[in-house]
């Protein structure tokens, strides 16, 4: 028993018997991590230095060193694009959904007739908007030539983003940013089926912030605009950072990278190229990742 | 009378700004719910209706042919059965597991356990797809360390049952249970200590103290990360078109829909035809979200509620 001794536990202490229970409750999760995560994780990462051949004895693997990482940049046709395309897509998107789901979450915060019928619309596409069922509606050919006959229509279209950016090109705006925002209107649905959670996690930490912040400042005559810059965004920004890790993870379900290492994996049967795409595309992920948490957590303000 | 003129004009503020916030609101609403509109639409129009110019969201013909027919392909009351059976499963054990965890994380330090809870924020951030090779071999070839093969002389192939999520969710490593340990130690962190040791004093152990006070407490995470769990195990197609590859489960009878419909109105030339493919397609997503769209209607308040209480937040 010296094993439970080192971990800090001695059945005469109350603590030491608190650390005893403590890993007992953790030992299950600890089980499925080592067997379901840690090996896998180690497995997959030899495989991706290996020529991986399933023959009669079970599993060949022999070390090729780093010709998967070689294939998959210079032979594999579609990796680099997917790779590229996704990551330019997280990056994009995730700014938009996070700005957009805080500007929900203020907004369904205030009282109006009917809130309770709007956030129950809003956290739908929680339920809705995943897996198999998107994949399937961007192939439906019913919807497609409805959304035709939609803007044949004539009254849609006047308010289609077009006259948008003209009218704000016009007005001087950089043609750079009027881009992003009208393809961010073209991509509504998108993003605001992507944004459920979001919404939850903001709203939720709006209303954590004590009331009598707000009464101050009304009485010092700050109008609900500041309010919003100084008490609302200092407040809810360490959600922030919450939010943006939560849509770049979200987003591994939904992506054509997904797609491609299954792809390789699976139909091809080359695991080894595809343990190398994968975890390729893990790198690029946490890349990401650290440097947006590093700009973004300077910025985050915290209450304690 | 200043007084009054300044009154009427931040009223008119608020009128405005109520305006605004109504046609944002309504017109998002409609975002959201235009494809589950267009959907119904759909599933309930008559082929003929298809091709039909004046017909656009009101149907000319009512028919149940559409539903008829997803249904019979579908398989849909055994599928349905399928995955409620596995949804339900995965969900009580990953609910209990990652309670677990997450008390021990939250309560009860060991030397070692922050660094444990390190792999944890692990486990969300790797992408699934990087381990799922090595864990369909493993599963493939099932032997937890070599024991299996020593009592039964072979390895046992896990596959195409329901032991993969069996076992990822009771071991707390299921579809996104790093996120709910994640949210009940929040939670956990959030209840005052004294209550726990208000409970020892009394004489509860750590075990009696965990199932009479602390659950009780955190009925709000219960049912979030339960909801959570359900909903994602049900919408779940990377796992389930990789652990199962011939159950009936909705998402892969889902994917496979378009397939066995062009499969079962083979030779007969007026029904295979993309739009109607389409159409019973559309009407097969209809059926598989209703169950969830119907429960979402019942919990939805508790939903909204709880998660504001869990403490995501902190």
């Amino acid at each position: 028993m010296k094993w439970i001794e080192k971990l800090g536990m001695n059945w005469r202490t109350y603590q030491g018997q608190k650390a005893f229970w403590g890993f007992m409750y953790v030992l299950p999760w600890l089980l499925g991590f080592v067997f379901f995560f840690l090996i896998p994780l180690i497995t997959s990462l030899q495989y991706s230095f290996s020529k991986v051949e399933v023959n009669s004895q079970g599993l060949g693997v022999q070390l090729i060193g780093l010709k998967n990482f070689v294939d998959a940049l210079t032979v594999n046709t579609s990796f680099n694009r997917t790779l590229s395309d996704s990551i330019v897509n997280m990056v994009i998107n995730v700014p938009l959904i996070v700005i957009f789901s805080l500007f929900l979450a203020v907004l369904l915060n205030q009282k109006f007739l009917g809130r309770s019928v709007a956030r129950s619309i809003f956290f739908l596409p929680v339920i809705l908007a995943s897996g198999v069922i998107m994949s399937l509606e961007s192939s439906s050919l019913v919807q497609a030539i409805n959304d035709q006959n939609a803007s044949a229509g004539g009254v849609l279209s006047a308010f289609s983003s077009f006259e948008l950016s003209r009218l704000m090109i016009n007005a001087g705006a950089s043609e750079d940013v009027v881009m992003y925002l009208t393809g961010a209107v073209d991509r509504i649905y998108q993003i605001v089926s992507q944004s459920g959670v979001q919404i939850l996690i903001f709203l939720a930490g709006i209303q954590t912030i004590s009331p009598q912040l707000y009464e101050a400042s009304k009485m010092e005559g700050a109008t609900g605009y500041e309010a919003f810059w100084k008490i609302t965004f200092p407040m809810v920004s360490p959600l922030i950072l919450v939010n943006m890790i939560y849509t770049i993870i979200d987003s591994f379900s939904r992506n054509d990278m997904t797609a491609l290492i299954r792809d390789v994996g699976f139909a091809q049967f080359n695991f080894g190229l595809s343990s190398a795409m994968a975890w390729m595309y893990f790198l690029a992920i946490a890349v990401i990742l650290l440097i947006s948490t590093y700009f973004v957590s300077r910025k985050v303000f915290y209450h304690e | 009378m200043p007084v009054a003129r300044l009154l009427s004009l931040e009223s008119w503020k608020r009128w405005l700004w109520s305006f605004v916030r109504l046609t944002l609101i309504v017109g998002l609403s409609f975002v959201i719910l235009y494809p589950i509109i267009q959907k119904i639409s759909t599933s309930i129009k008559h082929k003929d209706d298809l091709y039909s110019p004046i017909v656009v969201w009101i149907p000319e013909n009512y028919t149940l042919e559409n539903f008829k027919d997803a249904i019979r392909i579908m398989d849909y009351w055994e599928t349905l059965l399928n995955t409620f059976a596995l949804s339900a499963t995965t969900t009580i054990l990953t609910v209990a597991s990652c309670a677990l965890a997450g008390y021990g994380f939250a309560r009860l330090k060991f030397k070692g356990s922050k660094l444990l809870f390190g792999g944890v924020i692990l486990t969300i951030l790797v992408p699934p797809t990087t381990i799922l090779i090595p864990i369909y071999l493993n599963l493939k070839d099932f032997t937890l360390m070599g024991l299996i093969p020593l009592l039964t002389g072979k390895s046992v192939n896990l596959l195409n049952s329901y032991w993969p999520f069996i076992l990822t969710s009771l071991t707390a490593n299921s579809l996104k249970a790093g996120l709910y340990i994640f949210i009940f130690r929040q939670f956990f962190r959030g209840i005052p200590k004294e209550v726990e040791e208000a409970a020892y004093i009394d004489g509860a152990g750590i075990g009696k103290t965990f199932t009479s006070i602390m659950l009780p407490n955190a009925v709000s995470a219960i049912i979030t990360t339960a909801l959570f769990s359900f909903v994602w195990q049900w919408n779940d197609s990377f796992y389930t078109t990789t652990y199962l590859t011939s159950s009936k489960v909705l998402s892969t009878q889902l994917s496979s829909l378009p397939y066995n419909l062009a499969v079962a109105l083979n030779g007969d030339i007026n029904k295979s035809d993309p739009f109607y493919l389409s159409m019973v397609q559309d009407t097969g997503i209809l059926l598989a979200i209703l169950p969830l769209i119907i429960i979402y209607l019942f919990v939805q308040r508790y939903f909204v509620e709880s998660i504001e209480r869990t403490g995501i937040v902190g």
